[in-house]
């Protein structure tokens, strides 16, 4: 993850097209993100790859999220493991990582840091 | 070494329980067994035979896992009578030929006793032992309204309640003043014979049958030495057994006076090369026409011929049984024969039950108990007697009704590591903590290694509260909590649901819970609100509660691509639909198969997909098919008697009837029906969780069985219901599933885990017992009265739309999903 300071924020989406609880997937530059909105929950936002890299399939948006000891995560829809939606690591299998971006909510906007300026915006 | 040849003649349920001990042992190595069944079953289940009528065959009764008689070492020779046994030679003699033995074991069990009656020759004459003894009670039965049973001890009793529940008019007839006397004392045979005439058998005692003629309104008439008669279409006699021992009488082995071969405690005959075990054997003057001390004396057997001090030492004949729904228990010295032995009582007649303890003349040991109309006192009294454990002061607190003062339920820690817990298979409570200790951590673990509880099963409750406490003390939790986030079981969480009427997961984790909840969590609350209150799943407060498969109402394939199978009730479908169905999967480019529940299943739609696909199935008159909920499934049929020449009943009919009332309905696991017209079953209906057979008088309904990892047969759950009866009784066992079941457990294991199993069930749906019927068919009718089809609500909101996209801004598919053709259709690359 790069240096804050030197990160672009780029509009993803609209915070009504976020579900309350749950994720959904957004398109950045050929990268898929899955985009979870806790209410309440830390930054609130949380961004994660959307690719399940055991099921090799792009599901993760689709699965549930809650909170194990304490840490938020979500859980895959295919074959269950769970990531922690703050650094998605794998609890089940801690080799396994999936790639996140800072986000944030700015006003009705939702927000994505992103050292690279192309962004195919809503 | 060449083996030493050994014969087993008799594959019962001692003959099979020996040789599957002898194989155990170390001694196998050095033996050829050759077995003999004079019947064409390998060993079967004896005790339970009466599931034959409800729903088992012979292969669900079978004792010998599947294979075992194909392994090295031993061959079972069955529908092969040994007719004789050459001493001097060492063989046995069947009409096959004749076979060496160096070791014989005897354990060709007993045969019923039929009272030498004028007129009992012809085939009145039915007796209740083998499955072929079974069968021809059916066939007679299907000609009978009226069926007696000539006998009124254990035996007797359960072959009433055969003729029972294949739908005759059931007696009995005694010839001794009492139901059940060896059992059981006068007072306790008086209120079993009085509780078993409220059920609708009529029992006649102290009537000994004279002769038996051509009947006036029935097929017989038997007359009775007090001149009186009775008139019925079939006779059983169920008067006793007597020891087979007709090969060792011709082959001049040491008989009883009586009969029975007489053994000593090594189970010796009087031919050093022959053993008997069973009902066939004789020890110490005694015959034990129970299954417990024939196991007892095949592992002794066994451990002898495997140079292992063993004897056989007597055994306890105490019994726990349920004849014809009543609990009946009788424990040791039940007729306090014992001199100066102390008599407790305790009878209770607005209850039906009645319950006495015989104790030693110091007041400290139970030397006996009778136990009539509740059997829940039995187990600890049966470890009192059997351990010899100091009574409490007054030993009559162990069987007054639990009120203050009454002494607590014996509990496991109380038992001493020597007390039996099971006492079929002869299990030690020391056997269960060695197991334990061993790393079984569950009742079914502790089954497989030890073989406890799988005999009669009445040691069930004994053995969980056994291994319960025994993990307690290793300091293992025996948790039902849900999850991290509620400290309640599924049914609890459902109790406070419905009670506090609370309609949102936020709400309950409030309340009852902590943290954010989980994929456990979350879906089992959002069924039971389902169940409860039949809210759109999408509503917001439940969509983030669901599995991708309920929020997408699609079943997610390994792709993160979807199915869609819209429904098609009972299988009907009329070529229109067919088309419609085939234009959109040819639109779409589905992958298309039939299931194996009569539907149509559609694979390879993506998120933006879904709705477009609905949109033209709605448009053609479909609905959606719940295949991606824990919820009702399909209700299979054939096609019943609108077109096939055997049908009895409109199976089709039926199937749409239920299909559409329960459509929807969500459970703690999925739940599938099918409805068969006439008993050739072709829906395959026995294998579903709610299965219905047509018979010509109406319907027969089977409960809680399933296919897949573990299949299991449903039990037949009531006979020949009319339309009205059987919604009823499906509405009620349904809705008590949902109450009570646990989070993805399927109707079998619940049924199973249910105290009491089926009987308790059918007592809580039939009887009411709990009295909890008519609210149990008001919740259901409120998920009946509140169906809508998800799609098409959804279809109708674009607020629930709004997440049928693969990106939130993009238009684009996924475009990593790669296809490939295979058989002219799309899958997964």
């Amino acid at each position: 993850m790069s240096n804050p300071t030197e990160l672009e924020w780029l509009s993803l989406c609209d915070k009504d097209d976020l579900i309350p609880g749950s994720g959904i997937a957004a398109w950045l530059d050929g990268e898929q993100i899955a985009l979870f909105y806790l209410p309440g929950i830390g930054n609130e936002v949380f961004a994660l790859s959307n690719h399940d890299p055991i099921a090799n399939a792009n599901v993760i948006a689709r699965g549930i999220t809650g909170s194990l000891e304490q840490q938020p995560v979500v859980a895959s829809p295919l074959y269950k493991q769970h990531y922690r939606l703050d650094d998605g690591s794998c609890l089940e299998q801690p080799e396994l990582t999936l790639k996140c971006w800072p986000v944030r909510l700015s006003g009705n906007r939702v927000e994505i840091g992103s050292d690279s300026p192309q962004v195919n915006a809503a | 070494m060449s083996k030493q040849q050994m014969i087993v003649i008799g594959n019962g349920m001692v003959g099979h329980h020996f040789v599957e001990q002898f194989l155990a042992s170390d001694a196998a190595a050095d033996y050829q067994l050759t077995v003999f069944g004079e019947e064409p079953h390998v060993a079967y289940d004896r005790v339970h035979l009466s599931d034959y009528f409800n729903g088992s065959d012979a292969d669900a009764l079978c004792l010998a896992k599947p294979g075992f008689y194909d392994q090295d070492g031993v061959t079972l020779q069955l529908d092969e009578q040994v007719t004789g046994i050459d001493r001097d030679a060492k063989q046995v003699i069947t009409p096959k030929g004749r076979y060496d033995y160096d070791t014989l074991v005897l354990a060709t069990g007993s045969y019923p006793f039929v009272p030498p009656i004028p007129g009992n020759d012809n085939e009145a004459g039915l007796v209740y032992r083998t499955l072929d003894d079974l069968d021809a009670i059916r066939d007679a039965a299907a000609r009978s309204k009226i069926g007696v049973v000539v006998g009124g001890g254990l035996l007797g009793l359960e072959a009433a309640n055969a003729l029972k529940s294949l739908g005759l008019k059931a007696h009995v007839v005694e010839f001794a003043p009492q139901l059940m006397g060896v059992q059981l004392d006068g007072e306790a045979g008086e209120l079993l014979k009085s509780k078993i005439e409220d059920l609708g058998v009529t029992v006649h005692c102290s009537k000994a049958t004279q002769q038996i003629v051509a009947g006036d309104s029935c097929r017989y008439k038997m007359e009775f030495s007090d001149g009186e008669a009775l008139e019925t279409d079939l006779i059983v006699f169920s008067a006793g057994i007597r020891p087979q021992d007709a090969l060792g009488r011709e082959s001049g082995l040491e008989l009883g006076e009586r009969g029975g071969i007489v053994i000593d405690s090594q189970c010796r005959t009087s031919d050093e090369s022959i053993y008997a075990i069973g009902e066939c054997a004789l020890w110490n003057g005694q015959i034990f026409g129970l299954v417990a001390p024939g196991y007892t004396m095949a592992k002794t057997l066994a451990a002898y011929l495997n140079d292992e001090a063993a004897g056989f030492t007597g055994a306890d004949m105490s019994t726990k049984l349920k004849l014809l729904g009543v609990d009946v228990g009788s424990i040791g010295d039940a007729h306090g024969r014992t001199p100066e032995a102390l008599i407790y009582k305790y009878s209770n007649q607005a209850e039906g039950t009645y319950r006495k303890l015989v104790v030693s003349p110091d007041n400290k040991q139970l030397l006996g108990a009778v136990l009539v109309g509740d059997n829940s006192y039995y187990d600890t009294l049966l470890q009192y007697a059997l351990n010899g454990l100091e009574l409490p002061e007054q030993p009559d607190s162990l069987i007054l009704p639990a009120m203050e003062g009454a002494a607590p339920a014996l509990g496991a820690d109380a038992l001493p590591e020597t007390a039996t817990i099971c006492s079929c298979l002869n299990v030690t409570k020391g056997q269960i903590v060695e197991a334990i200790d061993a790393g079984a951590v569950t009742v079914a673990d502790v089954k497989e290694v030890t073989a406890a509880s799988t005999g009669c099963g009445g040691c069930a409750a004994l053995l969980k509260n056994v291994v319960d406490s025994e993990l307690e003390q290793r300091g293992v939790e025996i948790s039902n909590d849900l999850c991290e986030h509620f400290a309640y079981s599924r049914e609890e969480l459902y109790h406070l649901v419905r009670v506090e009427g609370i309609a949102s997961f936020d709400e309950l984790l409030k309340r009852y819970g902590k943290g954010l909840g989980c994929d456990i969590c979350k879906p089992t609350v959002g069924s039971i609100l389902a169940s409860c209150w039949n809210d759109h799943i999408h509503e917001l407060p439940h969509v983030g509660l669901q599995d991708t498969n309920d929020t997408f109402m699609a079943n997610m394939q390994k792709n993160g691509t979807y199915s869609v199978v819209p429904r098609v009730p009972g299988g009907e479908i009329t070529p229109k639909q067919l088309i419609a169905l085939g234009m959109v999967a040819d639109k779409y480019q589905l992958y298309t198969k039939i299931t194996g529940g009569q539907r149509v299943d559609l694979f390879g739609a993506t998120l933006n997909q879904l709705p477009l696909i609905w949109g033209e199935l709605i448009d053609a008159g479909f609905e959606t098919g719940h295949a991606y909920g824990k919820s009702l499934r399909t209700v299979k049929s054939c096609v019943g008697s609108t077109w096939c020449r055997y049908g009895v009943q409109d199976s089709v009919g039926m199937a749409i009837r239920l299909e559409n009332r329960y459509k929807g309905l969500r459970a703690p696991h999925k739940i599938k029906f099918a409805v068969s017209g006439c008993t050739r079953e072709c829906a395959e209906a026995q294998s579903k969780d709610i299965g219905v057979i047509a018979t010509d008088k109406g319907w027969n309904l089977y409960v809680c069985g399933n296919g897949g990892m573990k299949p299991r047969h449903a039990d037949l759950f009531a006979t020949d219901l009319d339309d009205a009866t059987l919604i009823q009784y499906i509405d009620r066992v349904l809705m008590f599933y949902i109450k009570t079941g646990d989070r993805l457990q399927r109707t079998s294991v619940w049924m199973e885990n249910l105290e009491g199993g089926l009987a308790y069930l059918q007592d809580v749906v039939i009887n009411d017992s709990l009295g909890l019927g008519q609210q149990l068919e008001q919740q259901m009718e409120h998920v009946v009265a509140t169906y809508q089809c998800e799609w098409k609500s959804a279809i109708n909101d674009p607020e629930k739309l709004k997440r049928f996209r693969q990106f939130v801004n993009d238009e684009r598919e996924d475009p990593d999903l790669q296809v490939v053709e295979v058989r002219d259709q799309l899958i997964p690359a």
